[in-house]
């Protein structure tokens, strides 16, 4: 810190950490107490006002372990890993591809068609949800991972085209000029100049799509039913309806081992994602 | 894509191909938006639209009832008009305290010159892990009888309670303030200091500069955020099913439209109905989101006319 300067804005610029850094321990209480009752014997859960436990039960992430209706962690961890990685490389190919013909070429109806894809931006996703599940079902693909993936391979979240075009306008346009004079077709000069120029919206995209993917929890309650199947997040759901304090702490200690993947990805990526969420809100 | 890559040295230059097969190439990068927006978007909202006005479980074919979804809905679903009361509330109470909080920090943090960095990733982290079940199930553990809260404010469990359960949810929302606080400080930052020197040169106070430069130079990413949050806040669900542990109570009082839908629809079987009310939610989003465009004109400000 500065002290040698005004003291009258060093006082300002004080109060303002002073405040920041309160805000934050509020706001990080919950993270806190998640970690801690994870760590909690049972009779102290609810009994205990310590944040900090007795002394720590390492055994509710044994038994968090084990798993939820004999299916265990890993498999769960597995299903997770599995939806999540085929989302990304679904939206990865699929809206670098539409935000490359948006972006950089021309063609009938681009005005219009680039509209509606903003306007889907809009859509709730319950308007197009029941048909898509009848789909689905007639297709006999529920209770498959194919509903929760086939969707991104179509470039169905809009939000990312959108990401993906204000990026590549910030583009220079002479790159292409000077290729095309060379002899570059569109294709080459999308796979050797412009996505390669793209990786960190490339990967804003692919981080964004795997924590959404990760958490998301509607989708996964109404496609998937086999215990065998579930998800990180729809086991944790079995333990929504249950009440009884014994189960709190493997419950939570499986709530941490669910959030840690979004924390390892936040701490590795958060440059990405916070400019990626900052560039989604400006014009490119 | 290979046959681009093996074309003869001698072809003629892009530049001189005829239009056609340039245009060709676009709807080849756009094929899989393409099938996806008349599979997974355009065909699903008019299938949605039709089964609106049948009854429909599933199992056997949808039989036409015309509006008597929608009239039952209006008239003699006491449960459909809780929802929308809720749903109501929660966005009421949720988004303008979400971006309120959004704004007050990114201003806090534009000012700084140390430690910005810092500020900005943690309070944007909580926006990430909040929407899992994880955090979502914390959260009903905290605002429960003998939970953190109550044990602090002696309140009792607001879970439990029909008057205050709504408030946990929305709470948990504006938790998530990170989100739009990281796009309101990256409009801070493109607002010229000139314009702020110009002002204090008059003699204009902190707070004249604040009406009179920042509201309108950030007018438009306020009207992003607005839009944005208020759409999303009309689809929550995570939050309000883990808080009621899934039945949206207690007595009703989480019962948010997109859990009323899950209700009626995968729950019941009554796909029609389900899907009359998200025809319903799609129409009232729709009218929001023109109401709110067309209030812009009046107070959302771009500095270059037109660009848009």
């Amino acid at each position: 810190m500065s002290f040698v300067k005004g003291v009258a804005v060093n006082r300002n610029r004080l109060a303002l950490h002073v405040g920041c850094l309160a805000a934050l321990l509020v706001m990080l209480y919950p993270l806190a107490w998640l970690l801690m009752t994870s760590l909690k014997p049972a009779n102290e859960v609810i009994a205990s006002l310590d944040l900090w436990p007795s002394h720590l039960e390492w055994s509710n992430y044994s038994t968090a372990l084990d798993g939820v209706n004999g299916v265990s962690v890993t498999r769960l961890l597995t299903n997770s890993l599995l939806i999540a990685g085929g989302a990304v490389l679904g939206n990865v190919i699929s809206c670098s591809l539409a935000a490359y013909a948006f972006a950089r070429l021309r063609f009938r109806m681009r005005g219009p068609l680039f509209a509606f894809m903003i306007a889907t931006i809009m859509l709730p996703h319950h308007a197009v949800l029941i048909p898509q599940y009848i789909i689905f079902n007639k297709l006999g693909l529920v209770n498959t991972y194919w509903p929760l993936i086939l969707p991104k391979f179509l470039a169905t979240e809009a939000f990312f085209v959108f990401l993906i075009v204000q990026f590549m306008r910030g583009l220079p346009r002479e790159l292409e000029e000077a290729a095309r004079i060379d002899g570059c077709g569109p294709f080459r000069s999308f796979f050797h100049i412009i996505l390669p120029l793209t990786r960190p919206a490339l990967i804003t995209t692919a981080i964004f799509t795997f924590i959404w993917t990760w958490n998301d929890f509607f989708t996964q309650l109404i496609y998937l039913f086999d215990p065998d199947k579930f998800t990180l997040t729809l086991a944790l759901r079995s333990f929504v309806d249950a009440s009884s304090q014994s189960s709190f702490g493997p419950m939570f200690a499986m709530s941490v081992i669910a959030l840690l993947p979004i924390v390892l990805f936040f701490l590795a990526f958060q440059r990405f994602l916070v400019e990626g969420m900052a560039s989604s809100g400006l014009k490119g | 894509m290979t046959t681009t890559i093996a074309r003869p040295a001698e072809a003629p230059p892009a530049a001189a191909r005829p239009k056609r097969q340039r245009e060709g190439a676009a709807w080849v990068f756009l094929s899989p938006w393409v099938l996806g927006a008349i599979g997974l978007t355009l065909l699903p909202m008019a299938v949605s639209l039709y089964l609106s006005f049948t009854d429909y479980d599933l199992f056997n074919p949808p039989h036409w009832v015309g509006l008597r979804n929608y009239t039952q809905m209006f008239t003699e679903d006491p449960r459909y008009w809780r929802s929308v009361v809720t749903t109501l509330t929660y966005v009421v109470i949720a988004v303008p305290l979400q971006l309120a909080l959004a704004l007050a920090v990114a201003l806090a943090l534009k000012s700084m010159r140390r430690g910005r960095a810092f500020y900005r990733s943690a309070f944007y982290a909580p926006s990430l892990l909040g929407a899992s079940m994880s955090i979502a199930l914390v959260w009903r553990a905290i605002f429960n009888d003998g939970g953190t809260v109550d044990n602090l404010l002696g309140t009792g469990g607001w879970v439990n309670k029909p008057g205050w359960s709504l408030l946990a949810v929305a709470l948990l929302t504006v938790w998530q303030f990170g989100a739009p606080m990281v796009i309101f400080l990256a409009g801070l930052q493109q607002i010229p200091g000139e314009l702020y020197e110009a002002a204090a040169v008059d003699g204009a106070s902190r707070w004249r500069q604040f009406v009179s430069i920042t509201v309108p130079m950030l007018s438009p990413v306020l009207f992003f955020n607005l839009v944005l949050q208020t759409i999303q806040a009309f689809q929550v669900f995570t939050p309000a099913f883990a808080i009621s542990a899934g039945k949206g109570g207690p007595a009703d009082s989480t019962l948010v439209y997109t859990m009323y839908l899950y209700d009626r629809g995968f729950v019941a079987s009554h796909m029609g109905y389900a899907s009359a009310m998200a025809w319903v939610l799609l129409v009232v989003i729709g009218v929001v989101t023109a109401v709110l465009f067309r209030t812009s004109r009046a107070w959302v400000f771009y500095a270059s006319e037109g660009e848009r």
